[in-house]
């Protein structure tokens, strides 16, 4: 499975540099993104680490068979496990944080003042399961958002466009998945779907493309009654290119806030999953779950749930400010005051 | 006379109201010869702008035009044109100006590639030949500056330029016929006047019949060749500017040519018509101006007065007209 991530990613990267390309390019894209850059750089600056981290993760190759490796051989690893190498960097259980003895029993450890973050019970890196966590959290926010956004676009998009059957039959699916409890839902939707990073993005899609759907359906209806899509309408322009030329375009901000703000609870959710016990392996949420335990030892065992809450806050917290910021720019009323 | 360019026969168009159908605009007549510019008057509400979009087809749902009307536009019924035909219809053929130049430009897109959306649309040329015909369009018609101002996006240009950039895209095709739906209401006195001076300008240099929907007598007797007053749906009189704006013979229209401000009747009180126009549905029986019209005697309260000729362009439907006439 190494070489779908490895493809994946090569997309990735290809994708945001096509993407990149047409914002230089497009004044209107290429000037807002100087005023995230200014009002944000630091939010934007984080979100770039988070993505790096997330990339070296994602990244694997196999080693050849040799003597050197032989505990690794024929597992594919990342490049994070290429700079940890968890299969020696690791001790018998619980250490503190640059602590040089076990936490328990006082046993001098393999790696003494090595472990920023410690060690948790199986010995582990702290630091180490902190950063895997990187790219499950993304992988959630991002992989459902790609899944919610397009569902909510279409049915919001042709709901708000061409109305009567079309909107009530949205509406009604809307009102219907609305009426039955979001967690119940996703608990029943992943027992049926099973245990996986696909599993768990497709439940929370199917339960979260709602909202978005909503906000979409609005503004196409504003927008549909628009003078410049009457104006369009009158140059003889068909309904598909209205919606692609002059509709997408003026809800693109809405798109984009909607994106990084259902990707910060998205990332959130999956913890409460993991509380659950039905979220994913490596994620925050686990880490975070396992901390119960804990925290009622004395003396108090802090920081595997440390380093697990300080990257999903930080990682949140960016991400809401950039979305805060570009909503701030997005509206010309806001806007024009800071130019 | 020649067969006209645009003639439209017997035009309803209907809304559902709380007890069946409302009309808005009831069994209309008007037509257009090739080249002319008749401009059609009346207050807000009388049905104008409907007439205007029916001629399009473009009539807001839940409306629709009521069957039986014909629109013949250069030999064929656009009523009875299916979909695509009548997309291929607006836009090359005829076109259309709003009353908001500052709404009805896209926000997000350059001013350019809205009027390049309209060449591609319907001529098969390449991007670079159509780019050059943009520019050369807002050349045209008076944008200075055109190459830079191509990549300008709507809130960069004034509301006069703007309203150039939606002549452009109306112009686009060179169409045989222009509605311009009150396209001067949004503008100040000054590109107002500029404004009427390029829509009578470019009709003259490319023999476009132009359909000016307005409510400014200012506008019809600078641009008019001909002139359709309306009243709650219906043409009241219609004739050529001269006669209509000189010898007006409804009284409607002579009640509306009294209310206009001029500058010889300063410290005056304005005339002005008594009583408000009816809602559509609430139309009077007979004739519909009765309530309101100085004149009022016996037929006019039950009879609906029909079209008296008064010369081969000048028409009106009153019955007050018609006894005069026949007197």
């Amino acid at each position: 499975m190494h070489w779908v991530s490895n493809v994946i990613v090569a997309l990735l990267i290809v994708g945001a540099a096509a993407a990149a390309r047409h914002a230089a390019r497009d004044r209107f894209w290429r000037e807002n993104a100087i005023q995230l850059w200014r009002r944000r750089g630091w939010s934007l600056g984080v979100v770039a680490v988070y993505l790096l981290i997330a990339l070296a993760d994602s990244i694997a190759w196999i080693d050849p068979p040799s003597e050197a490796n032989a505990l690794t051989s024929g597992r594919p690893r990342t490049i994070i496990d290429r700079i940890f190498q968890p299969e020696t960097f690791k001790e018998a259980s619980y250490s503190a944080p640059l602590a040089s003895i076990a936490f328990y029993g006082g046993q001098p450890l393999a790696h003494p003042g090595r472990h920023l973050l410690g060690t948790d019970l199986l010995g582990r890196d702290v630091v180490y399961r902190t950063l895997k966590g990187v790219r499950v959290a993304l992988l959630i926010g991002g992989l459902t958002s790609l899944v919610v956004i397009p569902i909510a676009l279409v049915f919001g998009v042709g709901a708000g466009y061409f109305g009567r059957r079309i909107d009530d039959a949205v509406f009604f699916a809307m009102t219907v998945l609305a009426s039955v409890p979001t967690l119940l839902l996703l608990i029943a939707l992943i027992m049926v779907l099973g245990k996986g990073t696909l599993q768990v993005c497709i439940a929370l899609g199917v339960t979260g493309w709602v909202q978005f759907c909503r906000i979409a359906r609005g503004e196409t209806l504003k927008l549909r009654e628009a003078d410049y899509v009457a104006a369009a309408r009158a140059l003889g322009v068909r309904d598909g290119a209205i919606i692609r030329r002059h509709i997408l375009p003026n809800i693109a901000h809405l798109i984009i806030i909607t994106f990084a703000l259902s990707f910060t609870g998205l990332v959130l959710s999956e913890t409460i999953l993991s509380y659950l016990g039905i979220g994913l392996d490596g994620s925050w949420g686990q880490m975070i779950d396992q901390a119960r335990n804990e925290l009622s030892r004395t003396p108090v065992i802090w920081w595997n749930l440390a380093g697990a809450s300080l990257a999903l806050f930080v990682l949140v917290l960016a991400v809401n400010m950039i979305a805060d910021a570009m909503r701030d720019i997005a509206d010309p009323r806001t806007r024009r005051e800071l130019r | 006379m020649s067969a006209p360019l645009l003639s439209v026969e017997g035009l309803s168009i209907a809304f559902p109201g709380e007890d069946g159908p409302v009309r808005v605009v009831d069994r209309l007549d008007l037509s257009i010869a090739a080249g002319e510019t008749l401009a059609l008057v009346g207050e807000s509400g009388c049905g104008k702008s409907m007439t205007a979009l029916a001629i399009m087809r473009l009539v807001p749902k839940p409306g629709r035009i009521e069957t039986g009307a014909h629109i013949r536009f250069d030999g064929r019924d656009l009523l009875a044109l299916s979909v695509p035909e009548m997309r291929a219809v607006r836009g090359a053929s005829i076109g259309m100006i709003f009353q908001e130049p500052m709404t009805s430009l896209n926000p997000v897109a350059t001013v350019g590639d809205q009027v390049l959306e309209a060449i591609e649309l319907h001529a098969d040329v390449s991007r670079k030949a159509a780019r050059d015909r943009v520019i050369e369009l807002f050349g045209l018609v008076g944008i200075p500056d055109a190459r830079r101002r191509y990549g300008a996006y709507p809130h960069q240009l004034s509301g006069g330029l703007k309203q150039r950039v939606m002549i452009a895209m109306a112009m686009a095709m060179r169409p045989r016929l222009l509605i311009a739906d009150e396209p001067t209401t949004a503008l100040d006195a000054t590109i107002r006047a500029q404004i009427l001076d390029l829509i009578r300008d470019l009709s003259a240099r490319t023999g476009t019949a132009v359909l000016l929907i307005t409510h400014d007598f200012g506008v019809v007797n600078e641009v008019a060749d001909r002139v359709a007053v309306m009243y709650a749906g219906q043409i009241v009189e219609e004739g050529t500017r001269v006669e209509l704006l000189g010898r007006p013979r409804h009284p409607y229209t002579q009640g509306l040519l009294r209310s206009i401000p001029l500058a010889e009747a300063r410290g005056r009180r304005l005339e002005e018509i008594p009583g408000i126009v009816p809602r559509p549905g609430h139309w009077p029986a007979g004739c519909r101006f009765h309530e309101r019209c100085p004149h009022v005697f016996a037929p006019c309260v039950d009879t609906e007065p029909s079209r008296t000729p008064l010369s081969a362009t000048h028409g009106a439907c009153c019955h007050l007209v018609a006894r005069e006439a026949a007197a």
